[in-house]
């Protein structure tokens, strides 16, 4: 079967690729562009440890097609970082202990940069319904929830 | 091993909250799991699984599929090892199967090409004909008379005779005579509970990347709790020697007990062997929920005697655990951790291991134990409702301490429950009011902990820094509790010490991250190694100051002069004497190697609030408090995290959690959709104290903390429920249905 040529941007380097026509943005990113940040943990859909933004919105990379970045802007979790410094989520994720085997970790802060990009001042509530996506089997979640809401709390202080 | 000096104040690092080292790691995506790993070359595995519960392997035509463009390499069971015997023998039949396929999902042959693509859609063009024979995948049905046998002469000779063959092991333990204690009873209470098998959902499958040449010589990374099992079982698998394997572990994505057997490593060896070239394998989702294991479903009778005072005169435990189409459920953990919070006259516990047409189980966080407390915990909460006693003061009344003799022989040494007891009654969340339609459960938990085989080395650099090298998977943080009890036993910051998990080819064999076994026996290791260290700075700085080395004492990272030349000389820094250490005799590397046997035992006791939905059946937990006996926190925040991580399993395994088998045998729900772990907008913030009664048998009082947090959430939360609706529930999960029959039931009168 031949491949198909895609041009597309990731965390905003220009990137080009050949992908069979069934393959995933996922594999794409894992195999072909080696950017194994985002993590295969269900295939499905429903454990978002694939979470990327695409075009500013969060999808599951592991549900969209490779073929589909054609002239899209992707967003890794290699990207969250400057290349100075970590971003403030990074750094109150490490310091709450907001993960323990870091598996789930990428898609996580994948999902609440991009919440807290919508919406700086969330609720417990609204941080909850909102990772409700992503799976942790580890942490039980709290310190997760208290490292987001202090994050937007200390952003919303910085800006 | 006792230690005279248990260390219990003074503490420098331990005791605080640095942050881990592979946190950076973690957070940008850098961190390397088991699937983030290639080799140049290297071919994609796909293994063909049975789509039967029980079936006879007629015939495996793989010629289309090996004609396929991009295909290297098939392998079927005549790939492996043959004249196993015991142990090895059951993982190997598991791995791949032999004649007959046990369980829906069993390997049957696997296929290696170029991509993973290209191995998928040839796997498809394998045929496999199967004689699909009858099946049983329920514990009860599977020891009646009539069933099918899963396989003759399984069982080994604790079994009693008369026994259904897929009976294949027998525990009986206790003490007292229980008949004479239910009759010295004012109230007994008999019934029965059933457990569902839940699955350990770690969210990184199981992935592998191995070499094997044909000079016999081979390489494996993997994500695993245990890299010299992982060698040694393959090895075996491949008949190949033990030394020849050189096994990695990579960063691992949540194990919790599933991660401590093998699965893939030896079918990716196998075909890497043939096809010369190194074979990646990564599962998928439904791969690991079919194919790895859960941990066992249950049934199971309790009968308890109790005083009008509380006290419990007798109790009586059968416990029945299914484990799949192998032996080895860990019924005796069960019968063994059921009643052992509690000091009893008279006790006694009956476990069987069956056998049924279900994956082969795999330790799940205290295998065994959660179960157990469900049942015996329930019949307590009922005992004390029925007596109007309250829960903990019941409790406390009969709580195992120092002296007692346990249910199943031991007498404890120095143990935590009543400590926790005692916390739980004096939390503020154990009085708080309640708000209609909930209800207040509680429950204890206990588990053994345990120690092992441990190696570690500690290597001085010549900046003074010390690079640690321990063999235990890091699968909760323990990089950062290693790295803080050798910079408290070494005198020096906690940035300055590097802790990394070293491949089989560096230590000594370490036993897997079992049993909350690693912050115990590796920190104790890393302590005795940081002590054999310091004996070698010592000696350099006796040598340059030209006295005794009995003479020179550690202090705060320095050298010091001691006795009667205290005050000689200036206290020596350890990046002075690592600066110079080539020419004062070469590296300094201090080493440990033992088998700890002073793993300290642990109790909990949770406290949940639950409120249910009487026209759902659904359950919320609306509060949660843990309180555990950690011994001694080396890093109280990660000591929390485990806490939360195993009340919020628990929730899962109380409330959703379930293996759902159709009649045909085939596991209905595999994947996170229909398999649903808690979420984040299903949880409460999970609220934690740390008990800290020090076990004697390490020198900062460590006990272990990982799993007896999952020990007591089912029971508590039975119980909140119970309290709630007023309904108790004696089948997990309680899921709305469930809850919905009992309350239908309850209003039918």
């Amino acid at each position: 079967m031949s491949q198909i040529h895609v041009t597309t941007t990731v965390n905003g380097d220009e990137v080009e690729f050949l992908c069979d026509p069934r393959e995933t943005m996922l594999d794409v990113l894992r195999d072909r562009l080696g950017l194994t940040g985002a993590k295969e943990g269900c295939g499905t859909g429903d454990c978002g440890a694939c979470s990327v933004t695409l075009d500013g919105r969060l999808v599951c990379s592991c549900l969209m097609l490779g073929a589909e970045a054609e002239g899209r802007e992707i967003g890794t979790v290699e990207g969250i970082a400057t290349d100075e410094d970590l971003h403030p989520l990074q750094k109150k994720f490490i310091e709450y202990a907001a993960l323990q085997c870091g598996i789930c970790t990428p898609g996580i802060l994948v999902a609440t940069k991009n919440l807290l990009e919508k919406n700086p001042d969330p609720t417990e509530t609204e941080v909850r319904y909102w990772l409700a996506g992503n799976l942790c089997r580890c942490t039980g979640y709290d310190k997760i929830i208290r490292a987001v809401m202090d994050t937007a709390a200390e952003m919303r202080g910085a800006s | 091993m006792a230690f005279d000096e248990t260390k219990t104040e003074g503490f420098k690092v331990v005791g605080t909250r640095p942050n881990r080292p592979d946190g950076i790691d973690k957070v940008t995506g850098r961190a390397r799991f088991g699937a983030d790993a290639t080799a140049p070359g290297m071919l994609h595995g796909v293994i063909v699984r049975s789509p039967h519960a029980h079936a006879r392997i007629l015939k495996i035509d793989t010629s289309e599929a090996e004609a396929m463009k991009g295909v290297h390499a098939v392998v079927t069971r005549a790939d492996f090892a043959t004249g196993l015997t015991g142990e090895n023998w059951n993982i190997l039949e598991n791995v791949m199967a032999g004649e007959t396929a046990l369980y829906d999902g069993h390997a049957v042959v696997a296929i290696a090409a170029t991509s993973s693509l290209a191995a998928r859609d040839a796997a498809k063009a394998i045929v496999v004909d199967y004689e699909v024979l009858p099946h049983v995948t329920d514990v009860d049905k599977a020891m009646a008379e009539g069933a099918p046998v899963i396989r003759e002469g399984a069982a080994d000779k604790s079994v009693p005779a008369g026994l259904h063959p897929n009976v294949v092991r027998y525990h009986e333990s206790g003490h007292g005579d229980v008949e004479t204690g239910f009759a010295e009873a004012d109230l007994v209470i008999e019934d029965s509970f059933r457990t569902e098998a839940t699955h350990q959902g770690y969210i990184e499958p199981h992935a592998c990347l191995a070499q094997l040449g044909n000079d016999g010589r081979g390489e494996i990374w993997c994500c695993t709790q245990g890299h010299w099992n992982v060698q040694k079982v393959c090895a075996a698998l491949l008949g190949i020697e033990t030394s020849k394997l050189r096994v990695t572990a990579s960063e691992i994505g949540g194990g919790f007990g599933g991660k401590t057997a093998v699965f893939i490593e030896p079918v990716a060896l196998a075909l890497s062997l043939k096809a010369n070239r190194p074979v990646k394998i990564v599962m998928t989702r439904s791969e690991c929920f079919r194919a790895t294991g859960p941990t066992s479903s249950t049934s199971m009778d309790v009968k308890i005697g109790m005083k009008k005072d509380g006290t419990i005169t007798a109790a009586k435990g059968v416990f029945r655990l299914q484990g799949g189409a192998f032996p080895g459920a860990p019924m005796e953990f069960t019968a063994m951790c059921a009643f052992a919070p509690y000091n009893l006259a008279n006790v006694s516990q009956i476990g069987f291991d069956v056998m049924s047409n279900r994956p082969k189980q795999a330790a799940y966080r205290a295998p065994g134990s959660p179960m157990a407390a469900f049942a015996v915990e329930s019949v307590i909460d009922e005992l004390c409702e029925q007596l109007g006693l309250d829960r903990i003061e019941t409790r406390l009344k009969n709580a195992s301490k120092e002296g007692t003799k346990a249910s199943f022989g031991p007498t404890w040494d120095r143990i935590g429950l009543v400590e926790c007891l005692e916390a739980a009654k004096a939390h503020p969340h154990y009085t708080a009011p309640l708000k209609p339609g909930q209800g207040r459960g509680i429950s204890c938990g206990f588990w053994f902990n345990h120690g092992g085989e441990t190696a570690v080395q500690m290597a001085l650099s010549e900046d003074g820094t010390v690079q640690l090298s321990v063999g235990t998977p890091d699968i909760g943080g323990s990089r950062a509790s290693m790295a803080q009890m050798a910079a408290e036993e070494l005198g020096i910051p906690y940035e300055n010490v590097r802790t990394t998990i070293a491949d089989t080819a560096t230590l000594g064999y370490n036993e897997i991250s079992h049993g909350s076994r690693v912050t115990y026996a590796s920190g104790l290791a890393t302590i005795e190694a940081a002590r054999d260290t310091i004996r070698k700075l010592c000696k350099r700085a006796a040598a340059k100051w030209g006295i005794d080395e009995e003479a020179v004492s550690w202090v705060d990272g320095c050298a010091v002069p001691s006795g009667p030349n205290a005050g000689d000389f200036d206290p020596l820094p350890i990046a002075r004497i690592a600066k110079s250490m080539g020419r004062t005799g070469g590296p300094i590397v201090g080493h440990y190697e033992a088998t700890p046997e002073g793993a300290g035992v642990s109790f909990a006791t949770h406290i949940v609030d639950a409120e249910v939905d009487p026209e759902t059946g659904s359950t919320r937990v609306v509060r949660y408090t843990v309180v555990q006996d950690a011994g001694k926190a080396i890093h109280p925040t990660y000591v929390e995290g485990q806490y939360q991580g195993g009340a919020a399993q628990g929730i899962g395994w109380a409330l959703n959690e379930e293996y759902i088998y159709g009649a045909d045998g085939r596991l209905q729900n595999a994947g996170f959709l229909d398999y649903r772990i808690p979420v984040a907008s299903d949880l409460p913030m999970i609220d934690t104290v740390i008990v800290e009664v020090p076990n004697p048998g390490h020198p900062y009082g460590v006990r272990g903390v990982g799993e007896t947090s999952i020990c007591p959430p089912l029971a508590a939360i039975a119980n909140a429920v119970s309290a709630a609706a007023g309904v108790r529930l004696h089948e997990l999960p309680m899921s709305p249905p469930r809850i919905l029959a009992a309350l239908e039931k309850q209003a039918a009168g």
